[in-house]
């Protein structure tokens, strides 16, 4: 066994065992899933698994479970699980099947991920990751995805950041949406078969423990306001990441940590919290109304150029500005990559330029994504065929026409990289409790390369989970649990407490006023680059809005009935204790990496400057209670494949 | 701009609901229709009034979420548009609005503009897939498929389930969403296999939730924030007709 390691400053030592493979890479999943136990076809039955969140991980994962012979219940806060946030996906999904012959292999896409999560991620996650990637796209065209093709009746595909081959599988602008309609096509499937108890509009808020292991949830019905609980052999959360602690990101608005906190402060390790994606090409703020930000797709960096004006406080109109007075700035930079850097250096740099004044639009926080070369080159009709969709999108919220004016574009907040801590099952340190998809931390490092997130969900979902659960339920004997224990009572009670006290502070200012506050804040302080000043800064303060929300909210209505602001409390509250954990996690890692810029630790061109001496590896934090310290377990990564270089995309 | 809302107000499924008005000041022209109502809510709940509740989620036009009719029309004024993506900059000035739920039997008021859609679950539980399980499967170039088809594929697929095609047709007719997703699987030589029993019980479970029936009036397409087109109820009619009269391949 590698990868183990076990060091601890403060609470209890523990140890993180990662439980890779033994041999050589190119092995090490074939022959676990050799190892691994399996579940007479008969029993599966008897196994009970409980999946919250029905994305792109959790209904993968609770179709194949269920097509398996498991008894499985799949719980989603939406009406319908086909709307969960994977919906909104729109560029598309990386796969090895080197269709296009220019050089692809599956140890290329290992290597382009390692390498585009600035080497803080598991070699062995993510070379099985590569390997089970062209079995999803096999897996979604028999579903009936209809991904784009050639006239001769073969896929085509795309080019995205972060590689040089075209790998990308497409459907048009929607692949995530199209990818989901087909997990959640098999999920009614099975539902319809009787194999899938589904829960819609009904939202985890506990975890419970029997003996140690994760034996059940309670959740709220969100239409009754009913509290129950329900007992499970194992429990997999699947509900995405927290980017929604920005307050304005480009996640749904409904999108929570509520599960995966639950779960940490249940025990569950939260692995490296601050390895947070800003995304380069979002629409820009247009005012303080604002409720989230529009993400323009990664594939439009394929034939859009980013430019700003050469001289800052140039206002002139874009069209007004010769060649020779504008900047391509990633085209200068990177000349190698170009406009097809990695996110976290394409966000970077935008930041950089607004921060010297050379920023576009009336906030000055704005770069221009320009289309004029490409419209003259490939004809406006190709490029509307390209990007239709995402140009009428664009128009539809700034009321600018994309194909007269170059685009305006600013980073946001987009994807976490940072998740609950699993081993190369997928299984936290909590026995029985599986994280999958966004929601865990493991194959993207501290930073993930655009269409790797769909990859890494249907993934975990429909090649992944399904062996190593059924290895749980084989290898460990759960006794008899159901909903009717203590345990349950005891969690159901604490809910109830929780939701009455919000209801009962009827405090001055409302949940959305708090949830602006803490993201403004973490934004600034905790966003784009990070300081040790700013940290301090940010952690300073997150306590006392945590102070003032308990003291100061203000929530109408009841407890058992249909109460959007009730629900939007719960998340609110648990997303200030996460902000903090955040900034903790933050604070310690003093080197920069992918998504995580430390000031204090650049080169001299300003690129992130990693410290693998002191941080190769992952910070998996403990909760000790709230407004403690978290106590850090450390698990050491060892690159025996890719060696460990400074990124360069120029 | 400042305008003035008339908004349906329900408790729950068991009350009689009524229309209440509230005005909405000064309102940026760059807020989208629900950040206006967010705006609206916060100052509601100042005033101690709980909250307007409206389902939505994406906010970016692709989950369906968003559901509800403005002066009349399901998603509002603007083609192509869902209500998250509907712009104040569309209203004037001094413009009285009014808000109401998606209507439709078989879809029931939860509360407010809340609406119980979940009879679009079940059609598609009973049949609107491809029957085959995880693995096993021919690699994705292994059968070709025509560019062609492959978008009508697509165009019928991209169908968010919003409702809105229902809550604009007289009859309450689901058949835009039914013959979008028949469509969309039948065009492809994948979901071929099983066209037949597919369309038979996918139109037996929407006359089981109780839609009304097509009458061929096409407002259904006229509101689809898809823009998804009515050729696609031939299609299914086409399809649902050869299901019942010829023997299943």
């Amino acid at each position: 066994m590698d990868g183990n390691s076990e060091t601890s400053t403060g609470g209890a030592a523990m140890t993180l065992d990662a439980k890779i493979p033994a041999g050589p890479l190119v092995e090490k999943w074939e022959r676990h899933k050799f190892e691994m136990k399996l579940v007479n076809p008969a029993n599966k039955r008897k196994f009970h698994c409980i999946i919250v969140g029905s994305g792109l991980a959790g209904a993968s994962a609770a179709a194949t479970l269920a097509e398996l012979g498991y008894n499985v219940e799949c719980f989603c806060y939406q009406d319908s699980p086909r709307r969960a946030h994977s919906i909104a996906a729109q560029g598309g999904i990386n796969a090895a099947k080197n269709y296009q012959n220019d050089g692809d292999s599956v140890f290329r896409l290992f290597y382009d991920t390692v390498k585009g999560g600035d080497f803080r991620s598991r070699e062995a996650n993510v070379y099985r990751l590569a390997q089970v990637s062209g079995s999803i796209i096999d897996q979604c065209v028999a579903q009936g995805v209809p991904f784009a093709r050639e006239y001769g009746g073969n896929l085509t595909n795309r080019s995205f950041g972060g590689a040089l081959v075209s790998r990308t599988f497409y459907a048009r602008g929607q692949t995530g949406q199209q990818l989901l309609l087909g997990a959640y096509q098999a999920l009614c499937r099975q539902i319809d078969a009787g194999n899938v108890k589904m829960f819609p509009r009904t939202e985890m808020l506990e975890l419970v423990l029997v003996n140690g292991k994760a034996r059940g949830i309670v959740v709220r019905n969100l239409v009754t306001g009913k509290i129950s609980s329900h007992a499970a052999d194992a429990i997999v959360l699947a509900t995405g990441g927290y980017s929604n602690v920005f307050f304005l990101s480009t996640n749904a608005v409904g999108c929570n940590t509520t599960a995966i906190f639950r779960a940490y402060k249940k025990g569950a390790l939260f692995a490296n919290p601050c390895f947070t994606q800003i995304h380069p090409t979002c629409i820009p703020v247009s005012g303080d109304h604002q409720s989230k930000l529009t993400l323009m797709s990664e594939s439009l960096r394929n034939d859009g150029r980013i430019w700003v004006p050469k001289k800052a406080g140039d206002k002139r109109e874009p069209q007004a500005i010769p060649e020779a007075d504008r900047d391509y700035v990633l085209e200068r930079k990177y000349p190698t990559y170009g406009n097809l850097a990695p996110r976290d250096i394409a966000s970077r740099a935008a930041k950089q330029v607004c921060d010297e004044g050379r920023g576009v639009g009336p906030s000055g926080l704005g770069v221009y994504l320009d289309f004029s070369e490409a419209i003259s080159r490939l004809t406006e009709h190709t490029v509307r065929e390209r990007y239709g969709n995402l140009f009428q999108m664009y128009e539809k919220i700034t009321g600018e026409n994309p194909y007269r004016m170059p685009m305006r574009i600013f980073p946001a907040p987009h994807y976490t990289m940072g998740g609950l801590w699993v081993d190369y099952n997928l299984m936290s340190n909590i026995p029985g409790l599986h994280v999958v998809g966004e929601a865990n931390f493991s194959d993207h490092g501290a930073n993930r390369l655009g269409a790797s997130a769909l990859m890494q969900g249907l993934a975990d979902g429909y090649f992944i989970l399904p062996y190593t659960l059924g290895h749980y339920f084989a290898s460990t004997k759960p006794e008899k649990v159901d909903s009717s224990h203590a345990e349950f009572r005891k969690a159901e009670e604490e809910v109830r407490e929780r939701l009455k006290k919000f209801l009962s502070i009827r405090g001055k200012r409302t949940t959305t006023s708090f949830h602006r506050e803490l993201g403004q804040l973490m934004w600034n302080e905790c966003g784009m680059s990070r300081t040790d000043a700013s940290l301090r800064k940010a952690l300073q303060r997150i306590p006392e809005i945590r102070e003032e929300f308990w003291r100061n909210l203000d929530v109408l209505g009841s407890h058992d009935e249909l109460n959007t602001s009730l629900e939007r409390a719960g998340r609110v509250a648990d997303f200030i204790e996460l902000a903090e954990l955040i900034c903790q996690d933050a604070l310690h890692r003093t080197e920069s990496c992918g998504g995580h810029f430390r000031e204090e630790s650049q080169t001299e061109e300003g690129e992130a400057l990693r410290d693998d001496d002191h941080f190769c590896y992952v910070a998996a934090w403990e909760h000790q209670g709230v407004g403690k310290p978290p106590s850090l377990h450390k698990e050491a990564l060892q690159f025996e494949n890719v060696h460990l270089a400074q990124r360069n995309y120029k | 701009m400042d305008l003035t809302l008339y908004v349906w107000r329900q408790k729950d499924a068991k009350d009689s609901g009524r229309l209440e008005k509230y005005p909405a000041k000064s309102i940026d022209p760059n807020m989208s229709f629900l950040e206006m109502l967010d705006v609206v809510n916060e100052g509601l709940i100042q005033q101690n009034i709980e909250p307007i509740a409206f389902d939505s989620d994406c906010r970016e036009g692709i989950c369906g979420t968003c559901s509800m009719t403005i002066n009349g029309i399901p998603h509002g004024p603007e083609r192509g548009t869902t209500v998250c993506q509907l712009h104040m900059r569309k209203f004037k000035d001094g413009d009285a609005i009014y808000i109401e739920p998606f209507r439709a039997r078989a879809f029931p008021v939860l509360r407010d503009l809340i609406t119980d859609r979940s009879a679009f679950d079940r059609i598609i539980q009973a049949g609107g897939y491809v029957s085959i399980n995880t693995g096993g499967v021919p690699d994705g170039n292994a059968i070709p498929v025509p560019k062609v088809a492959q978008e009508e594929a697509m165009d019928a697929a991209q169908c968010i389930g919003c409702g809105a095609c229902v809550a604009a047709c007289k009859n309450a007719s689901a058949m835009l969403f039914v013959s979008a997703k028949v469509s969309h699987l039948a065009l492809l030589p994948q979901g071929a296999v099983e066209r037949k029993r597919r369309v038979l019980n996918m139109v037996g479970q929407m006359d089981a939730e109780s839609f009304g029936s097509c009458t061929n009036q096409y407002e259904c397409e006229a509101v689809c924030p898809k823009e998804i087109s009515v050729q696609f109820i031939a299609r299914m009619n086409r399809e649902y007709l050869q299901g019942r009269v010829l023997p299943e391949a």
